[in-house]
């Protein structure tokens, strides 16, 4: 598909759930159809379905500024740019009149092609409106023809747009959008538009400046924890420290007696301190006496938990995948690899912890939220507070980050605030604020996985049998998601990574066991690929070692049919100088992963010494597609290596009698400064669809790594974060 | 009562001279730049100058603050404060945005007493403003192409 036919349909590079109807009214969430592995399939709902009325996503101005009103959560990705850029190319708008807001929570109008409501992530924003903002666009420009053809009686073929102006030569007339702009968004929206060729691009594929830049630079971008309403309170919820723990009961005399502090309430998750301030209500939760149950909570230690993971994979599992015959394979095999990999529970940590404000009114509710996934949080709280959906009004913000964390299907902190609201009974505006250590200690965590791969040679030196078992917690088994998004046991975000591989195995097995805990586990950026694509890239490059060839070439005979693939993996490959030498204590490493639809190759360019990893380089090669910003790509892959890096080196989150042992920066400490290595992102040319670059970044960081940690030291680190004390 | 002098306008506040700066701004001045982050000193978020020089906020006491001069970045002026933020705009340093007015409070720091950092002395200086969103390339630039502005 070049992209450019009005009629076309999205492929969807899904994040395999569709979330449909978040149907607040029957009590539960009716997630819909379940599309497993991205490429395979394509979801009818997933098709740009035309007309879109340009007045549901532009605004034009009489000062000719063109205001895109955006679908999509911003949380750093570059989504308003994105989006605006695909408006502005086809509607012939000069980019210096771009502005953007965010959309009001009406799904009708602004749901997420993909997923069929309102929400943003699984790197769809780009995907799912490649060919739609392109039409809105291009419809908004056919309106200012007619209109002006209306207006100078002229032919509407006679009429040309550029620049942000309409102009008719013949008669030298001319006018600026502004001008015309209430006339022609009254103009019937065409029913049939035709997007531009890519050769008549002006904006798409050109590095266009951040609409966010400026806004962001002078401390004027508003966040949810930014709001300040007339007599609004702060309230902070004192959690319990084991998963699974409930309230017995609470003294609150001494958090009373502190002046400032307005109210104490028990909500489900355990007790809200109210107050004036935010100081105030953190000391009144300090002063706080809660006595938990703690009878049914979760107390295993990460040791205890991965040892029942051992004992799990050594059973059979459910198959996941099942292609040839591994068995026999493995049975015939000249050379046979076993490896065993974990990855520990991962907390998100935005910059911005959770925070939210509600404001119950005659009308309603308002929501003012750094919100990824509107129509279900708009349907918890309508739960909570026994409202319909539309009752509730959300005044979305920017995010200060989430990696996942602010779009969680089962809503926990806004529902939090909902209950708060209702427990609290009376109209007052509440601000409900997580510290950093609510957030490091508040679950919803990357699960802790074992992955255990048993892969055989033949004599050539190529794989014949490849069986990979992958104990993890699924995110949906046990909650209220389970029925739509688990098909036989198989949660498919479980073993992502792994069974759609693109490598040419033949006899390839996937079993998947679902280990159960009470933590609360949540897709954390890139989801099962940040597990998945180490296992494989790891065991890939140890292949290639135990067959004695180079692991990139050993990586090209596998992509043999798969052309997008080989040409990313060769790019990388190139512009990192593979095969020359390095010093010693250096090493450099290779991993390619795809998903999502997009294709990234990272070479890993690392110094080992006295057992301490120091990354000097990352060269990556990526192919989304068109690259509608290729400063927003680079600035993407950027940030994933910098998200990624402390998750490889450092970041854990463990356990003793169940309490979580990391609580701020400093025991679970991100990449600083310091650590950065450079990064060098090269993006193939390609008139493809657009897919997204949101997550793709963060999966081949941490097996590159590590295949240059043994590059440099001859030692090999499989589970993570890394113990580089092992090298010592 | 305390008072304390920000943003070149002094308010005269009724809080615990033991409320952090952080909170006197944001709940009290409705001064939101500042962000919270880690309430501890460990990550930059809340970074304003005190006196000209950058400093935690969530970790002065607001009675620590009296008798200085407090500014934060809505107020952050001179030549350097703006070829800090001009070249942020320019090299498109910011992702989510969160951490980034205690990054440019820094980085003014860092530029107002050494004009031609190298990029130790940047990471030196920058090391405790954490970015999760990792633009640290972006800044590190930035830092160099406004220390070139001016020069
Ligand atoms: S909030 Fe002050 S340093 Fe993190
Ligand atoms: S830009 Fe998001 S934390 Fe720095």
């Amino acid at each position: 598909m070049d992209g450019t036919s009005a009629a076309h349909s999205l492929s969807a590079p899904s994040r395999r759930a569709f979330l449909q109807g978040a149907g607040a009214a029957a009590g539960a969430f009716v997630l819909g159809c379940f599309v497993p592995f991205g490429e395979r399939a394509v979801a009818a709902g997933a098709a740009a379905q035309g007309p879109f009325d340009p007045n549901v996503f532009v605004r034009i101005a009489s000062d000719n500024t063109v205001t895109l009103v955006c679908k999509h959560f911003e949380m750093g990705q570059g989504v308003t740019t994105g989006l605006a850029t695909l408006v502005a190319e086809e509607l012939e708008a000069p980019w210096s009149d771009m502005r953007f807001e965010f959309a009001p929570n009406e799904a009708a109008l602004y749901k997420n092609l993909i997923f069929g409501v309102m929400g943003t992530g699984g790197t769809t924003s780009i995907a799912n409106s490649w060919v739609q903002m392109r039409q809105v666009g291009a419809a908004a420009r056919m309106m200012f023809v007619a209109a002006a053809a209306e207006r100078w009686r002229v032919p509407a073929s006679e009429i040309a747009v550029e620049n942000g102006v309409v102009s008719h030569d013949r008669s030298g007339r001319r006018a600026r959008f502004g001008e015309l702009a209430a006339e022609a968004m009254r103009m019937p929206v065409p029913a049939e538009v035709t997007l531009k060729p890519p050769g008549a691009w002006k904006l798409i594929g050109q590095r266009l400046p951040r609409l966010d830049s400026v806004s962001k630079t002078t401390g004027r971008a508003v966040f949810s924890f930014d709001v300040r309403r007339p007599g609004m309170l702060v309230a902070v919820v004192r959690r319990p420290d084991l998963f699974g723990a409930t309230v017995r009961s609470f003294d609150d005399r001494e958090a009373r007696a502190i002046d400032g502090v307005v109210d104490v309430v028990q909500v489900p998750s355990g007790v809200a301190v109210l107050a004036e301030d935010t100081w105030t209500a953190l000391r009144g939760r300090e002063a706080l006496k809660v006595d938990w149950d703690t009878g049914k909570a979760e107390t295993r230690s990460v040791e205890d938990m991965l040892a029942e993971y051992g004992a799990l994979a050594d059973a059979k599992g459910l198959p996941a995948l099942r292609r040839g015959d591994a068995e026999a394979g493995l049975a015939r095999a000249a050379k046979v690899y076993e490896a065993e990999f974990t990855f520990p529970f991962l907390a998100h940590a935005p910059m911005e912890p959770l925070n939210c404000v509600i404001d119950l009114s005659d009308d309603g509710v308002e929501l003012w939220s750094g919100c990824q996934l509107q129509s279900i949080d708009q349907a918890a709280i309508a739960r909570v507070l026994g409202l319909k959906p539309q009752h509730i009004k959300i005044n979305p913000l920017f995010g200060g980050g989430s990696f996942g964390r602010r779009g969680n299907p089962m809503a926990d902190w806004t529902k939090e605030i909902a209950h708060v609201a209702k427990a609290v009974g009376r109209r007052v505006p509440i601000q409900l604020v997580w510290t950093r250590e609510d957030d490091i200690k508040g679950g919803f965590y990357r699960p802790l996985v074992l992955h255990r791969v048993r892969a055989g040679l033949d004599g050539g030196g190529r794989i014949i049998g490849w069986r990979h078992k992958i104990v993890c917690q699924s995110l949906f088994v046990g909650t209220p998601l389970e029925s739509s998004l688990v098909h036989d046991g198989i949660d498919e975000t479980s073993v992502e990574g792994v069974v759609d591989t693109p490598y040419e195995i033949g006899n390839f097995a996937v079993e998947s066991f679902n280990a159960q805990s009470l933590i609360p586990v949540l897709w954390w950026r890139s989801v099962g690929n940040s597990h998945g694509a180490h296992a494989m890239e790891t065991a890939i490059d140890e292949l290639a070692r135990l067959a004695g060839q180079d692991p990139v070439a050993f990586r090209l005979a596998l992509l043999a049919d798969k052309p997008r693939d080989a040409a990313v993996v060769k790019l990388a490959a190139e512009r990192a100088g593979w095969g020359q030498a390095l010093p010693a204590g250096r090493g450099r490493g290779f991993a390619y992963h795809s998903c999502y639809n997009t294709r990234v190759a990272m070479v890993a360019d690392v110094a080992v010494a006295r057992s301490a990893i120091k990354v000097d380089r990352i060269v990556a090669a990526v192919d989304c597609g068109v690259a509608v910003n290729p400063d927003i790509i680079t600035a993407q892959i950027e940030g994933a290596v910098g998200f990624a890096l402390s998750a490889c080196l450092r970041n854990q989150i463990t356990f003793a009698d169940g309490v979580v042992q990391q609580t701020n920066f400093d025991d679970y400490a991100p990449t600083h400064m310091s650590e950065m290595p450079q990064v060098e992102v090269h993006i193939i040319a390609s008139h493809a669809d657009a897919t997204g670059i949101g997550e793709p970044g963060v999966p081949p960081l941490a097996p590159a790594i590590g295949n240059a940690i043994f590059a440099a030291t001859g030692k090999r680190l499989r589970s993570l974060p890394f113990a580089a004390k092992a090298l010592g | 009562m305390i008072r304390l002098n920000v943003n070149g306008t002094a308010h005269d506040l009724d809080v615990s001279p033991e409320m952090p700066l952080l909170w006197v701004l944001r709940d009290r001045l409705q001064l939101t730049s500042a962000k919270y982050g880690c309430g501890r000193a460990l990550c930059g978020a809340c970074t304003v100058h005190i006196d000209g020089e950058a400093a935690r906020s969530c970790s002065v006491m607001a009675g620590d603050a009296v008798h200085t001069e407090i500014t934060t970045i809505e107020a952050v002026a001179g030549k350097v404060a703006e070829a800090v933020k001009t070249a942020w705009q320019s090299l498109d340093v910011v992702q989510c945005g969160y951490c980034q007015s205690g990054q440019i409070m820094s980085a003014i720091t860092l530029l107002n007493a050494n004009k031609t950092p190298s990029d130790a002395d940047i990471d030196a200086a920058m090391d405790g403003n954490i970015c999760r969103c990792g633009t640290y390339l972006r800044i590190r630039q930035a830092i160099h192409m406004a220390a070139k502005a001016i020069a």
